[in-house]
């Protein structure tokens, strides 16, 4: 256990089935303090598995993940986690939603005493997300783009050791979309977060990522059979991207970045090209792969 | 060329899809049935009166009057009660205790049922088996074992409306997504907090919805068994002069029952619209 100790998040030879089918085979993953990992794959591909599986919502049918060294379990405050949707309390205003997770951490007469400063807490982080003007509001009353930032805010506060991101601006419209990316960069920088993104956008996972994985089901292994689409999806490729990010989304415009993108289209979602499991382009420092059979 | 009137259809004022009511016409529609029906039985009334004063079946609004006169402020003589109100307090008791009790009894279990699959093992079939036992069938048996007096009536409103209270909550409990739940064991919630906490509060409104939903056949409840076994109660009431064919009275007291009831249902409701803003949130804008 002892290897894996520098690394914030390490998975280990992790597979996830259901029933028969095999969604996510052989994942190797170790993921430093301060990253800002981005994951993306084809439809289907398991992103979202894996990120339930890491958060504690769903358990791996094989493989172990460790968080600082220890086996996770079961969802617990050291992993916030921003969903798409219903992260937010329906019954309670902005502020009592942000405020949240400082009351249920306490025991219930503790939280009545500390109301106060959970409060003043609470006002500071909507501020940081620009919503101290809507705090009396309830979730149904915000905008999509809104309840995204309240539900980044009501995750900050419990100062988790790692943020997961489930398609958060999945449902946003481009503008906002935009908006809001340059919004959550600046409060990892600002938090010196750990943050790991899923998204069905290359665009974003390439703009906002630090690092990006590219999760497909499309790769050839000597063990399988040439046409079985029924294999679990693996990490194929691994790129460190721009660790100093630009604070403007004119760099979505240059060629580089165009040509990125093509180069993990080419890597992960093309059915027709597969690569051999033992050619990856695995070119992160922390990437790994142990090959099992 | 099309002409330019074509283009805007007008929306007919009470037909079809696509009516459009004037605000005016909205309240005559809606006093409309209320009028034919006092309309009908005057006449009836009338007609009946006309044939045989004596009559007991349709009597006229003065004999209605009277009867309220007598009943709602006038002292009984062999009591030294008004009736009415005796009878409304009665009746309103075991109602309301019977529904306490069912409410805080359905709440529990349907709560703990939906988020806990322990819980819901052990008592969704035998809860769904309780649902399906006609509640009256066993009003027997509850007046044996309980007694005719308060508690053999409370006990049937309890077990004609605790099932399915039960089950509606335990549907709603079943609903929250389950994203909440992992969201609020991520903001350090324990297991206790999960249900307590956060999904407690979010089923409040909708048992005061089902509450106010069960109440009619709580009603239906209350009223048979005042009508076996009681010595006061409004169903009491009803049954006892049914005897003497005073349709006037029954009237009054029919009257006031339904009186009671829609002012329930009313204060229900606005009680959800007032308190819990978030939960219909259709009702703005």
């Amino acid at each position: 256990m002892t290897e894996n100790t520098p690394f914030l998040l390490y998975l280990e030879d992790v597979q996830k089935q259901y029933g028969e089918k095999i969604v996510l085979d052989d994942i190797d993953l170790a993921v430093k303090q301060g990253a800002f990992c981005t994951v993306v794959g084809p439809s289907g591909c398991g992103k979202s598995t894996l990120l339930r599986l890491i958060l504690g919502q769903e358990q791996a049918t094989s493989g172990r993940i460790f968080m600082e060294g220890v086996p996770i379990a079961l969802p617990s405050p050291d992993r916030g986690i921003v969903y798409q949707r219903y992260s937010l309390f329906p019954h309670l205003t902005i502020l009592d939603n942000t405020m949240l997770g400082k009351q249920l951490s306490v025991p219930f007469w503790t939280s009545l005493r500390r109301k106060k400063t959970a409060r003043d807490e609470a006002m500071h982080y909507l501020e940081s997300v620009h919503l101290g003007a809507h705090a009396k509001k309830y979730p149904h009353q915000l905008s999509g783009g809104m309840q995204q930032r309240v539900a980044i805010a009501q995750a900050l506060i419990m100062k988790p050791k790692i943020l997961l991101m489930d398609e958060p601006f999945g449902a946003l419209d481009p503008g906002t979309r935009e908006a809001m990316q340059l919004l959550i960069l600046e409060l990892w920088e600002a938090h010196g977060m750990t943050i790991f993104f899923v998204t069905h956008d290359l665009e974003e996972a390439v703009f906002l990522g630090t690092r990006i994985l590219v999760l497909s089901q499309y790769y050839r292994h000597e063990s399988a059979s040439r046409e079985s689409s029924g294999q679990g999806a693996r990490i194929v490729a691994d790129y460190p991207l721009n660790t100093r990010k630009a604070r403007s989304t004119r760099v979505k415009e240059t060629a580089k970045f165009g040509r990125l993108i093509q180069r993990i289209r080419y890597d992960g979602f093309d059915p027709e090209y597969r690569q051999d499991a033992r050619e990856f382009n695995l070119k992160h420092t922390d990437s790994f792969i142990t090959f099992t059979e | 060329m099309v002409e330019k009137k074509d283009m805007r259809r007008k929306l007919p004022v009470f037909f079809g899809l696509h009516a459009k009511l004037p605000r005016g016409l909205g309240i005559v529609l809606a006093l409309l049935p209320f009028a034919l029906l006092v309309i009908v039985y005057l006449t009836a009334s009338d007609i009946r009166q006309k044939a045989n004063p004596q009559d007991k079946l349709l009597p006229p609004v003065s004999k209605i009057a009277k009867a309220l006169e007598k009943s709602a402020f006038t002292l009984d003589k062999r009591s030294g009660v008004i009736l009415l109100w005796q009878d409304t307090a009665s009746s309103l008791r075991r109602l309301g205790i019977g529904m306490m009790v069912s409410a805080c009894l359905g709440f529990l279990m349907g709560l703990n049922m939906g988020l806990l699959p322990g819980i819901r093992g052990l008592s969704l079939s035998f809860v769904t088996f309780i649902s399906n036992i006609p509640p009256l069938a066993i009003l027997p048996i509850l007046f044996i074992s309980f007694g005719v007096g308060e508690v053999g009536k409370v006990m049937l409103i309890i077990l004609g409306t605790f099932p399915l209270i039960t089950r509606d909550i335990y549907l709603a409990a079943k609903r929250i997504p389950k994203e909440n739940i992992v969201k609020a064991l991520t903001l350090g919630a324990s297991q206790f907090g999960v249900v307590y906490r956060v999904v407690f509060p979010q089923v409040i409104p909708r048992l005061i919805d089902t509450v106010r939903l069960s109440l009619g056949a709580a009603w239906l409840f209350l009223i048979a068994s005042e009508a076996i076994a009681s010595q006061d109660g409004l169903g009491y009431r009803i049954f006892l002069v049914r005897r003497y064919l005073s349709m006037d009275m029954i009237i009054v007291y029919v009257a006031w029952i339904t009186f009671l009831a829609f002012l329930a249902d009313l204060g229900l409701r606005k009680l959800v619209a007032v308190r819990y803003p978030w939960y219909s949130p259709r009702a703005e804008g």
